[in-house]
């Protein structure tokens, strides 16, 4: 619920909607990012509340695409969930050699815990590897302030920030205080730096150098700079923490004194040098690995750590009283509550019957499909990254024994495809395995896991209005495939069946889209439709 | 601890609208002028599996999340998840179980959510004006009557 955006009063703010709201009183010009839980409604609610919003095809796209905004000397951000900066790494290392001229905010929402990812990396580690400066805000509060901040540093060093959120950050709600808009950007122009933007290796090592002396100027910032502060307490134990388990940290030891770091990269070193030598016992306490707890004893500073269990899954006051104990007992296993399962109706489950029967090895991917893998279907063998389906599927199809050869089937979700499956498409094409393949896209229209976000393959923008398509059957037959095949599973479950044995007999190279609507996006699709129908008719002057 | 904090876990199964009662119960303590904190976890949009919220207010707010054992309030909408969420309340602490109202007598079953707030309202200090006002905001115009008449029967239900 955002109310009342404009002015300076109060409101009630998920983190996301902190750093949407930032955006806008920053005045950044594009935010574009693709969906990921916990990082989603950023974007949404940018939109929601006047900013110019956009779904990329994926995450590197989404960071080049605010790369050339932020080259235009404009401000820029872009938003992925913590493994899509596995996938935007490539042009994130070397934005940090040519800098920018605008601002370039990237927002990378970790997932300790895994509430729903496949893997629960820390992102902090980036920021040290890329050589960006990293802010780290604990409550929405924060995740405001730091979105302003993170433009402003970004355009003082000319330098991409990362702005780190976890999960709990993002869908909590927290009270903002909006604070008066920052300067307002200059307008975009294109002024040329070659030897800064071309990074061929003789300008590039010059970069590296600048980059370096940029990060040191930084550093030396950060040891004064509000972005960390001390909350005095007694003296005998102090705690260095960051992010959300501060919060714990302030609820489980209220007479510690705490410093709180705001900006963890380049590290305030002399300033945490400080805050451990005037306390007995100094204890550093941070969800996800040991990122600050081993960068501060690598700067021979004295400190304990948190066991190691409790690096994974996320904090609590209660884990927190534990580390604070020295409690490494077994923890007590949360009560199991109801798994998701595929809604009733969905045309997922047809495909997933029908892989079933027919004792399909299934190369699996992302989305609400891969709850094909819970019973009564038990249909899928492998599901590891986003558009992973593909490759890994016509690996098993090159190795294996003919006669389970043919039993192998790639089953991707429509934007993830988008995503990073139509490279795979080419590679089908380009080394196609002796028994042939079958790659399976399930076409329902939406990117339904996330909340249904549009995608490129819908034709339609974030704001569900007309635009370019990509069609998956002219794409596949541009590639020179000559067996694609739409069939809506839910139609006639039988019919889907026969082909999709038919193609795996084939021993030929196979696109099959499995396309019916998402159940619980049907209805509205039909209005965009017919509201797009409409805009239509009117534009061209017919009557009604 | 902090004091004067109080801890309401709501608690359901996707699409019965677990997350939207507890929007309303922060709200309520937002507009009350108390320090709020709301936390959730959501991020599958199939239908059916369980989905809880917490809200926390007084006058400073730490964590977002209510710790185990800490509840005062537990508000479950589907009949299951009681016992899952059970060792959320804290000794003395008050369940509010589905059975507390009367689905039958709902004009829109959706809002069933809804008259389990109102059953909770009773035994919270703000005034009966407020509640209103949050659940106005919360609905679209063709949905608020239908979820006034649920919170004024939950409300009387106590
Ligand atoms: C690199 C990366 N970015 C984003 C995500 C989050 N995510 C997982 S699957 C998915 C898309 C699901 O949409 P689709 O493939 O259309 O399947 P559906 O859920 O509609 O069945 C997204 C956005 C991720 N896991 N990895
Ligand atoms: S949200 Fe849509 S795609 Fe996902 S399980 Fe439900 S009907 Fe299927």
């Amino acid at each position: 619920m955002l109310l009342d955006m404009s002015d300076s009063k109060r409101v009630l703010l998920s983190g996301d909607e902190a750093v949407a709201l930032a955006a806008l009183h920053a005045g950044v010009a594009l935010g574009t990012g693709y969906p990921g839980t916990p990082s989603t409604e950023i974007l949404e609610s940018f939109s929601e509340i006047g900013g110019r919003a956009q779904w990329a095809p994926n995450e590197k796209v989404a960071l080049e695409v605010a790369l050339g905004v932020a080259f235009a000397g404009a401000r820029a951000m872009a938003t992925m969930k913590h493994v899509g900066l596995n996938v935007a790494a490539d042009p994130l290392f070397t934005a940090a050699y040519t800098g920018v001229t605008g601002a370039l905010i990237v927002v990378s929402a970790d997932d300790p815990g895994m509430a729903s990812s496949q893997n629960e990396q820390d992102n902090r580690h980036y920021a040290v590897a890329a050589g960006v400066p990293m802010l780290e805000p604990s409550d929405s509060q924060e995740a405001y302030d730091f979105a302003l901040r993170a433009v402003e540093i970004s355009e003082r060093w000319r330098i991409p920030v990362l702005l780190r959120l976890t999960t709990r950050v993002c869908h909590s709600r927290t009270v903002v205080h909006p604070r008066p808009a920052n300067p307002p950007p200059r307008t975009p122009f294109f002024e040329r730096d070659i030897r800064g933007r071309v990074m061929i290796p003789a300008y590039a090592r010059l970069a590296g150098r600048r980059l370096r002396q940029k990060l040191s100027e930084i550093q030396a910032w950060n040891e004064t700079c509000p972005l960390n502060r001390v909350v005095a307490g007694n003296g005998s134990l102090g705690i260095i923490t960051s992010g959300i388990a501060y919060m714990h940290v302030r609820e489980a030891a209220p007479e510690a004194s705490v410093l709180k770091l705001g900006m963890t990269y380049p590290l305030p070193v002399e300033k945490i040098r400080a805050f451990a030598a005037g306390v007995n016992r100094c204890l550093v306490i941070e969800e996800g690995d040991p990122y600050l707890a081993d960068a501060i004893r690598a700067a021979g500073i004295k400190v304990e750590s948190q066991p190691e269990m409790y690096r994974f899954g996320e904090l609590s006051v209660a884990r927190v009283r534990r580390i604070l104990a020295g409690d490494t007992s077994p923890e007590p296993s949360p009560i199991p509550g109801k798994p998701p399962q595929l809604c009733p109706g969905c045309s997922h489950r047809n495909v997933f019957e029908a892989l079933h029967k027919l004792d399909c090895i299934v190369a699996g991917d992302i989305g609400c499909y891969t709850l094909g893998v819970l019973p009564p279907f038990e249909a899928m063998d492998s599901c590891v990254c986003m558009g992973a389906s593909i490759g890994v599927g016509l690996g098993l199809r090159h190795v294996l024994p003919p006669e389970q050869a043919r039993r192998v089937v790639s089953v991707i979700g429509d934007s993830t495809f988008v995503h990073s499956g139509i490279t795979g498409l080419v590679e089908m094409v380009y080394n196609p395995p002796p028994t042939g393949h079958v790659i399976l896209i399930l076409d329902n229209s939406t990117t339904a896991m996330t909340g249904h976000q549009e995608h490129p393959g819908t034709g339609r923008t974030l704001e569900h209005e007309p635009t370019g398509k990509v069609s998956f059957e002219e794409l596949g037959r541009s590639l020179g495939l000559e067996n694609v095949f739409v069939s809506d599973p839910s139609a006639d479950p039988g019919k889907f069946e026969r082909l999709l044995q038919d193609c795996l007999a084939n021993n030929q190279l196979n696109l099959i889209i499995a396309r019916r609507p998402c159940l619980l996006i049907a209805g509205k699709i039909k209005e965009y439709e017919r509201a797009a129908n409409q805009t239509c008719t009117a534009a061209l002057g017919e009557p009604e | 601890m902090n004091d004067g904090v109080i801890n309401i876990v709501t608690a359901g199964l996707g699409g019965q609208g677990v997350l939207k009662a507890s929007d309303i119960v922060a709200d309520v303590a937002f507009r009350s002028g108390l320090d709020v904190k709301q936390s959730e976890l959501h991020g599958m949009s199939q239908r059916g599996g369980s989905v809880s919220s917490d809200v926390r207010f007084g006058r400073e707010v730490f964590s977002p999340m209510v710790p185990s054992g800490v509840a005062d309030y537990l508000v479950v909408i589907a009949p299951d998840q009681i016992e899952v969420n059970r060792h959320q309340l804290r000794p003395g602490g008050m369940l509010i179980a589905p059975d507390a109202v009367d689905p039958a007598k709902l004009t829109n079953k959706k809002s069933f959510n809804v008259a389990l707030l109102g059953v909770l309202s009773r035994h919270l200090d703000f005034p009966e004006a407020v509640w209103l006002e949050a659940i106005r905001a919360a609905f679209p115009d063709k949905l608020r009557a239908a979820n006034v008449q649920a919170f004024a029967l939950g409300r009387k239900a106590v």
